[in-house]
């Protein structure tokens, strides 16, 4: 079991902010292409990967990282701070 | 070292003295305030959202990163989140330094990395509608110039 959180436009586009998902994806791009295969509101949100970021237990990461291990992913879009 | 992640406005006045007071062995104190920017008066609010996980992290390690490159006597963070209208403080640093030149310089590179590399995301309202604020190109860009 892996927490799956979104934020912004991202949480938006999907609908919720975080849910627990069942997966035996391998990495990020993976798990990307599990939950896009899953409903069009994820194949949405998902489109444009340049759009977005992903951090792994809270740290930003690739979209090829390996997900053994990693508890929580985070999908959101670049970031507008300061 | 000093990272405050809140949704109440500070005193930057107030902040800036308890912070100034702290330092020692301080020649000299930068601090810089971000401010929600009114679109052509037409922003009534600007939500900020933020991962409550991930930011006092990612800003912490910023924090170390320049705390490694420059000799500061001291850093202060401090980033709201929730609803906010125009004109109100979003956020501050204050560097301080036994030089100018290094206070200058950390606030400078905190703040360059707080655009893109602290998770908060920017929501503008207005009376046509809400919208996501865009991160820009040379935001991204500045980063390269440490």
């Amino acid at each position: 079991m892996i927490d799956v959180l979104y934020f912004a436009w991202v949480r938006e586009r999907i609908g919720l902010p975080r849910e627990r998902i069942e997966t035996q994806a391998a990495t990020v791009n993976d798990l990307i292409a599990e939950l896009s295969a899953r409903e069009d509101r994820y194949a949405v949100a998902f489109s444009d990967r340049a759009a977005l970021r992903v951090a792994l237990d809270q740290e930003l990461s690739e979209f090829s990282a390996p997900l053994a291990g990693v508890r929580e992913v985070a999908f959101f879009p670049p970031m507008t701070g300061g | 070292m000093q990272v405050r992640i809140q949704p109440e406005p500070f005193d930057l006045g107030a902040e800036t003295n308890a912070f100034a007071a702290a330092q020692s062995g301080a020649g000299a104190v930068v601090t810089f305030t971000g401010l929600v920017r009114d679109i052509a008066g037409r922003l009534q609010a600007m939500e900020i959202e933020h991962y409550p996980g991930m930011t006092q992290k990612a800003i912490a390690a910023i924090v170390a990163e320049a705390s490694e490159r420059w000799d500061l006597t001291g850093a202060l963070v401090i980033h709201r989140y929730g609803r906010l209208a125009p004109s109100e403080p979003i956020m501050m640093v204050a560097t301080a330094a036994p030089h100018r030149a290094e206070a200058f310089a950390a606030a400078e590179f905190l703040m360059d990395y707080l655009k893109s590399r602290a998770p908060f995301w920017k929501k503008e309202i207005t009376a046509e509608g809400a919208g996501w604020v865009a991160a820009k190109d040379e935001d991204e860009q500045a980063l390269s110039r440490w």
